[in-house]
């Protein structure tokens, strides 16, 4: 009996060819008359070839590698990036222990006393602004129309660093927290009529060197010292206690014109500020803090 | 004087001459370099002794820089991104000076290429000078060619082992020596030295010790040649730099063919021989296993081992040095010419000697005039014109600098009185090793003034004093503020500038200043 074809051919396989130009044995391949020389890869190449297979299942089974229904093989080693990533945070946090300690025990002059603690606050405080903050005062703390510019000189609460302190730890108008920043402007609409309420806009306008219709000022002086000057000072200069704002400055929280300013008058919009303090914790609070007076307008 | 037959042919076969070179993936065949003696073997050890006491001993010079500074004459401090050499002092951003060393060594090795050859290849490549070492070593425990043969043959002893066994473990502690050397570069030497032994050193020293170890081991013992002539790039670079007038290691065939062993026979013929007497002297002596003979090849790296050898023949055959010889292509075109009829016939002994034995007149020698010629002299101005260049940027540099990075968030913020500031952040660079109080002053921008954060400064000030840590830089958080009066709607340009009183240096850099502009 015949043998089958596949054997035919490995029985032919293992006779030995020798290549006539060449001198060199033939591997038995032949593709239309052409016949493949046996020349191997050299020794090293074949050995450092069979080391990596070698390598190549012994990771798959140390590694996390196979995939399978629900989720991969862990691999005897049990490794996972996840936990890589841990270790190398808890890494940087147990580098930071010290100085966090240090922040956290001692008072916020003193932090600022400290060039060493006063930058590694900013850092930390800059990093927990961009999370917890940024969204509401803007990446570059420049606020927007009610949200206030923290980089500037003129403060609502203070400008102090226990005044910042004090705002973010608990806020502005934060029903939560008993220690929050209260106050709130009455809605003049009902109050004044609608003319007195342009005259004191055109008033208030003018402490700040706006021109506006001296026929208004007059009479808006009136209305203002009658209804405005117990909170917003005699002169306009605001009052901090009760977070009145400066209506002698160049800035303005909603608007600078006459109209926006009436505006305010009728129907005061009053912003709100969570408090920080229970979510954060009181290390980095201060943090914040200090990062927000080292803005420019940190106040002595 | 000897007869010609008295010389000893050596059994000696070229393996790498292009008519023996096996196929890539035949193992290669082994080399024993006889030793050779002479002017040259002479010249390749005092490079060798220079080039190796370079190597290992700059580490461990000293050079005082104050206390602020390593002493270490030549150190790469990588983790403080400095670099030092004697005198000079390198911050990272001045690394264009590396730059143009390296430019300068390219032109250098154009230039000596042109002139005298592959003189880098035979004398000072690190390759070449650890190759020799390892091969004195070899020579020293297993003896010379044919006892290295012997060896080679011999079956399996104890006699065998233990020489193997102290052949290899020299070349294990020279590759670690080297290894070694090379980590004392980037740390204090003394320091790691003591460290590295007390297990104390970083792992990258050990992992840079181990893979250096590996390379010098495998390099200089094991691979030799194969590194010349399969990995190097240079050897085919080398055939585009050499020009007619360049030196090359030559094998005179002019006056040396044709060879025999048997000129007494030959005379009694008739004929007239070369001065070759084919005693493969200067294929023993390869260490790179190919025949000078069949004239200007890839794999000679000009080490000129074979002129020794050839040499020692000629003076014990009472013939003129320099069968084999560095020799230009044009003289030996020229030579080549006079041998023959045009070069169409073979060579002929009696056009270029006289009856008397003598050289006819007219045989062209090397003639030094010929190095200087349009391209050297054009690679030499470069090359001066680079190093000039350099030297002058060098003693002119500034050791004082500052940048300036202006704040893009809030690209402006208008305080209470309308007046309007900008934020930078000012790096201040003190490039010397010893502490300065630096002046910041801004210059220009009309009633202007600033403050820096942390930095206790009246409210009208223009100019502030920094101390600044020596060798360090100093970033400061810096405001100005100019005043609603004096503000204008676009943007202005200005100068910080930075002044070290004392030693009178000053620095500049223009800034600008981002106002509201139209939409105030």
């Amino acid at each position: 009996m015949k043998p089958p074809a596949f054997l035919l051919r490995t029985i032919e396989m293992s006779k030995e060819e020798i290549d006539e130009v060449t001198g060199v044995s033939t591997t038995g391949h032949e593709w239309d008359g052409i016949k493949e020389l046996n020349n191997p890869m050299p020794r090293w190449w074949v050995r450092t070839f069979y080391a990596t297979i070698i390598w190549g299942i012994a990771y798959t089974i140390a590694m996390p590698a196979w995939p399978m229904v629900e989720s991969a093989t862990k691999g005897v080693l049990g490794y996972s990036s996840r936990a890589e990533l841990r270790a190398e945070l808890d890494e940087a946090t147990a580098t930071q222990a010290s100085r966090r300690t240090a922040i956290k025990e001692k008072s916020l002059n003193e932090i600022l006393a400290d060039d060493e603690l006063r930058r590694f606050a900013i850092s930390a405080g800059s990093a927990a602004f961009k999370v917890n903050c940024s969204q509401c005062h803007g990446s570059g703390a420049q606020g927007s129309p009610g949200y206030p510019n923290l980089n500037d000189d003129d403060w609502l609460w203070g400008g102090d660093i226990k005044s910042i302190y004090q705002s973010i730890a608990h806020g502005i108008r934060f029903n939560g927290d008993p220690d929050t920043r209260i106050s709130e402007m009455p809605a003049f609409a009902g109050v004044l009529e609608d003319k007195q309420i342009k005259e004191v806009a055109a008033y208030v306008a003018s402490l700040s060197n706006t021109s506006s219709d001296p026929a208004l000022v007059e009479p808006g002086k009136v209305v203002y010292e009658e209804n405005c000057a117990a909170c917003h000072g005699d002169g306009g200069q605001g009052g901090r206690d009760m977070g009145a704002p400066n209506l002698v400055d160049a800035i303005w929280f909603y608007g600078a014109s006459e109209a926006e300013i009436a505006a305010q008058v009728r129907a005061p919009k009053h912003g709100a500020m969570p408090a920080w303090l229970g979510r954060l914790g009181e290390t980095t609070v201060k943090e914040l803090a200090v990062y927000v007076h080292s803005l420019g307008g940190g106040e002595e | 004087m000897l007869n010609p037959a008295e010389i000893e042919k050596l059994d000696v076969e070229a393996v790498n001459s292009a008519s023996n070179r096996q196929p890539l993936y035949v193992a290669r065949r082994k080399i024993h370099p006889k030793r050779a003696s002479g002017n040259f073997r002479q010249l390749k050890w005092i490079v060798m002794a220079i080039t190796l006491g370079i190597y290992y001993l700059t580490p461990w010079l000293r050079w005082d820089r104050g206390p602020h500074a390593p002493d270490q004459a030549v150190l790469v401090d990588l983790a403080h991104g400095r670099f030092y050499f004697f005198f000079i002092e390198i911050w990272p951003q001045e690394l264009f000076y590396v730059a143009g060393l390296l430019v300068m060594a390219g032109i250098g090795l154009f230039l000596l290429t042109s002139t005298i050859g592959r003189a880098w290849c035979g004398y000072t490549c690190p390759q070449t000078v650890w190759v020799d070492l390892f091969l004195v070593v070899e020579r020293a425990i297993e003896g010379d060619r044919n006892a290295r043969i012997k060896l080679d043959q011999a079956p399996m002893s104890f006699r065998k082992l233990g020489l193997r066994l102290t052949k290899h473990m020299s070349w294990l502690l020279i590759a670690v020596a080297t290894g070694g050397a090379w980590i004392f570069y980037f740390a204090d030497a003394p320091t790691l030295f003591r460290d590295f032994f007390t297990g104390q050193a970083a792992p990258v020293a050990y992992i840079t010790v181990a893979i250096l170890t590996a390379t010098t081991y495998t390099f200089g013992g094991l691979m030799r040649e194969q590194v010349c002539i399969y990995m190097c790039p240079w050897p085919r670079i080398q055939a585009a730099m050499l020009d007619e007038n360049s030196l090359t290691v030559t094998y005179n065939d002019w006056r040396g063919e044709p060879r025999s062993r048997h000129t007494k026979k030959a005379v009694a013929a008739g004929e007239r021989n070369g001065d070759c007497v084919d005693c493969n002297a200067c294929v023993a002596v390869c260490p790179m296993g190919i025949d000078i003979r069949d004239g200007q090849q890839l794999a000679c790296i000009t080490c000129a081992l074979c002129i020794d050898a050839c040499d020692g023949v000629m003076d014990k055959l009472h013939k003129e040095r320099g069968l084999i010889s560095y020799a230009t292509f044009r003289d030996y075109d020229a030579n080549m010419a006079l041998a023959t009829v045009g070069g169409t016939t073979p060579i002929d002994p009696a056009r270029v000697r006289g009856s008397d034995g003598r050289f006819v007149p007219g045989i062209a020698d090397f003639n030094w005039r010929s190095v200087l010629r349009l391209r050297t002299l054009i690679y030499v101005t470069i090359w001066t014109l680079i190093g000039l260049i350099m030297l002058y940027a060098l003693l002119t540099r500034d050791r004082l600098e500052v940048n300036v990075l202006r704040d893009r968030n809030p690209q402006y913020v208008i305080l209470s009185d309308g007046s309007v500031r900008n934020g930078y952040t000012v790096k201040l660079l003190n490039m010397i090793p010893q502490p300065r109080t630096i002046t910041l002053r801004l210059e220009g921008l009309p009633g202007a003034s600033m403050s820096v954060s942390g930095h206790h400064t009246g409210p009208e000030e223009r100019s502030v004093n920094v101390p600044v840590e020596p060798d360090r830089l100093r970033a400061l958080k810096v405001f100005v503020r100019q005043p609603a009066d004096q503000a204008h709607p676009e943007r202005q340009t200005f100068r910080f500038v930075v002044e070290d009183k004392v030693n009178q240096e000053t620095s500049a850099y223009t800034a600008t200043f981002n106002a509201p502009g139209e939409h105030k």
